[in-house]
């Protein structure tokens, strides 16, 4: 039996610092954590003295007034899910129309090129997209849509009342729109992905069964990516609500409650970007925190919900 | 009848070809007139006093040297954060974490930083840095934009070391190395192509963002190479001038988002040939 004494076993070389490097492995993961959990905290710490002071009205006034410090955030709040909703409303159908387009229907040799430029024009930073609303689609819009529209409709007809609004391309309508422009892309290459992973012998199935192209997608590609595909429709929204530049620029930066969809309006982090650096007082400091902390409650609450979806779909 | 339905049926997969086809029309017709007028409005006035001269009073001649040089270094700061936290976070989630408990709720809330409004994270790095400091400056918009970045690399660190095969690993133990060379002398190396992609991913990520910077590093119209003062960057230039009423203003605005959009651009395009070469595909 050969003797071996506990030091000539040690373990291998530099084993010593093992544990060293798990340790700070392990501390740059719960950094991150800290990092989220340092968000929420300083929104809810900085925005406290906004909410205890107005309480439930803070959610439901549409007063936003930095000379008296009342400060209701009903305005932001509604235009916040307003352009998002609208966004999707516009994007979602095109996304889904290019991802199948580019999956079934086109050219190989085009479908590689479009696909590449979807995903890099994804990668655009917002402030592009925001100027271009600004100084091309807001001009426009107010010229050639507002201005002949306000001249054919009859006053007071439902759609007058709809459609009303200064004549200056920035509105919800128009921040909408941009919106939409800027998560067409991400989410197409997204559902693109999506539409790839279909296995191809499914699909051959139901071409064999005498499917049209059409019946394929409806009945066999689509539903074979159903939840993945509402949980990019989420995180897609999830952009939208959180957008800050693109918005910034173009939606008009009014504080009331929309009265139309070409009206100004405003969202929270629109109002965020605008007020918080020139913020005359602590209650406004506090109340534009709070409004962080409202957009924070319910980036969450949509990204755990793709989040589940989508890991619902991989465990399929 | 059977000819009807049939007949009915080809009809509708033409209007379906056809309105997927017109869907990427007018997508690839609404993104090509922005990069239109982008590269229009932008190259007007591009010229040498752009990376020679700081901004300039409404008025007078002027470039963007100051938003410049203070936008790279809040960057290569902020990388440099980024990259060893998330490299190492990454790892930790890749090799030690494995199906914990920890690990998982690790992923899922580096999954809602990743895609956390921008904006949230200036608010919280100025309560954090600019508050406690008594004062904008470019550390603290360098530490917003690693927060940023950090999320971001980690998650494509995970995925790249999750694909290198275990048999590097098994390798590693065999020949007697301890755990941490056998990470550092074979998993990441074997990892370096797509290592490098997440990396250059984050940064074209961070070198457009602008919402962290507005109360962070603030803005300067002087060039500064102090990160203790204001510092002027890019994109937050662009947030100044394009909402002002000077034409000359607004024209240094379109050429500052010009000169964004190509960086973010070509680092993309870089990162997919290096990833191109390598195992990994993001």
């Amino acid at each position: 039996m050969i003797d071996q004494s506990p030091s000539e076993r040690a373990g291998p070389k530099g084993g010593w610092f093992d544990p060293v490097f798990r340790f700070a492995c392990l501390a740059a993961a719960t950094a991150l954590l800290a990092a989220l959990g340092g968000i929420v905290v300083s929104l809810v710490v900085g925005g406290w003295p906004a909410l205890a002071k107005f309480g439930p009205a803070f959610f439901t006034s549409t007063t936003w007034n930095p000379v008296t410090e009342v400060y209701g955030a009903a305005g932001p709040i509604a235009g916040t899910l307003i352009t998002s909703a609208l966004s999707l409303a516009m994007a979602l159908p095109i996304a889904l129309g290019v991802a199948v387009f580019l999956v079934e229907f086109c050219p190989r040799f085009l479908a590689q090129p479009i696909a590449i430029a979807v995903e890099l024009l994804a990668g655009i930073p917002s402030i592009v997209y925001g100027m271009w609303g600004l100084f091309v689609l807001a001009p426009f819009f107010a010229l050639h849509v507002q201005i002949p529209l306000m001249m054919t409709l009859p006053e007071d007809s439902f759609w007058a009342r709809v459609l009303a609004g200064v004549p200056n391309g920035a509105n919800i309508f128009t921040a909408s729109l941009i919106l939409a422009i800027m998560i067409l892309p991400y989410m197409a290459a997204v559902f693109r992905e999506l539409l790839l992973t279909v296995p191809a012998h499914v699909r051959e199935a139901a071409y064999g069964l005498g499917c049209t192209p059409m019946e394929v997608v409806g009945a066999v590609s689509l539903p074979y990516v159903r939840t993945g595909a509402v949980g990019v429709v989420m995180l897609g929204l999830g952009r939208a609500l959180g957008e800050t530049m693109a918005v910034t620029f173009i939606v008009g930066n009014a504080h009331d409650l929309p009265a139309s969809l070409f009206a100004s309006g405003s969202t929270l982090a629109s109002t965020i970007a605008n007020e918080f650096t020139e913020a005359t007082g602590e209650m406004h400091t506090a109340a534009l925190t709070a409004l962080g902390l409202v957009l924070f409650v319910i980036t969450f609450a949509v990204l755990a919900i793709a989040r589940g979806l989508l890991l619902a779909r991989r465990e399929d | 009848m059977a000819f009807d339905r049939r007949a009915r049926r080809n009809l509708g997969n033409l209007v379906f070809v056809g309105a997927c086809g017109l869907a990427t029309l007018v997508a690839l017709l609404a993104l090509s007139l922005i990069m239109v007028s982008l590269v229009k409005q932008g190259f007007a006035g591009l010229n040498a006093d752009i990376f020679t001269r700081a901004t300039p009073a409404p008025g007078s001649e002027g470039g963007l040297i100051n938003a410049i040089l203070g936008s790279l270094m809040m960057c290569a700061l902020g990388m440099a954060i980024a990259v060893v936290v998330g490299l190492l976070a990454g790892t930790w989630l890749a090799e030690y974490g494995g199906d914990t408990f920890y690990a998982h709720l690790v992923r899922f809330l580096n999954d809602v930083l990743l895609s956390a409004p921008s904006i949230l994270v200036g608010l919280f790095v100025y309560e954090l840095v600019v508050r406690p400091l008594h004062g904008f400056s470019g550390f603290a918009g360098a530490v917003a934009l690693a927060l940023i970045a950090a999320p971001v690399v980690t998650r494509t660190t995970e995925d790249i070391l999750r694909l290198q095969p275990s048999a590097l690993r098994e390798a590693g133990v065999a020949l007697g190395a301890a755990r941490w060379i056998t990470i550092r002398k074979i998993i990441w190396p074997g990892a370096r192509a797509g290592l490098l992609t997440g990396a250059l991913l984050a940064f074209a990520r961070i070198s457009g963002e602008t919402a962290p910077l507005l109360f962070t590093a603030l803005n300067n119209q002087f060039l500064n190479l102090d990160m203790r003062q204001p510092m002027a960057s890019l994109p937050a230039v662009i947030f100044q001038f394009a909402l002002s009423a000077y034409d000359d203003w607004r024209s240094l605005a379109w050429t500052g988002a010009l000169l964004i959009a190509l960086t973010v651009l070509s680092v993309n395009i870089i990162g997919r040939l290096i990833a191109a070469r390598g195992t990994y595909r993001p």
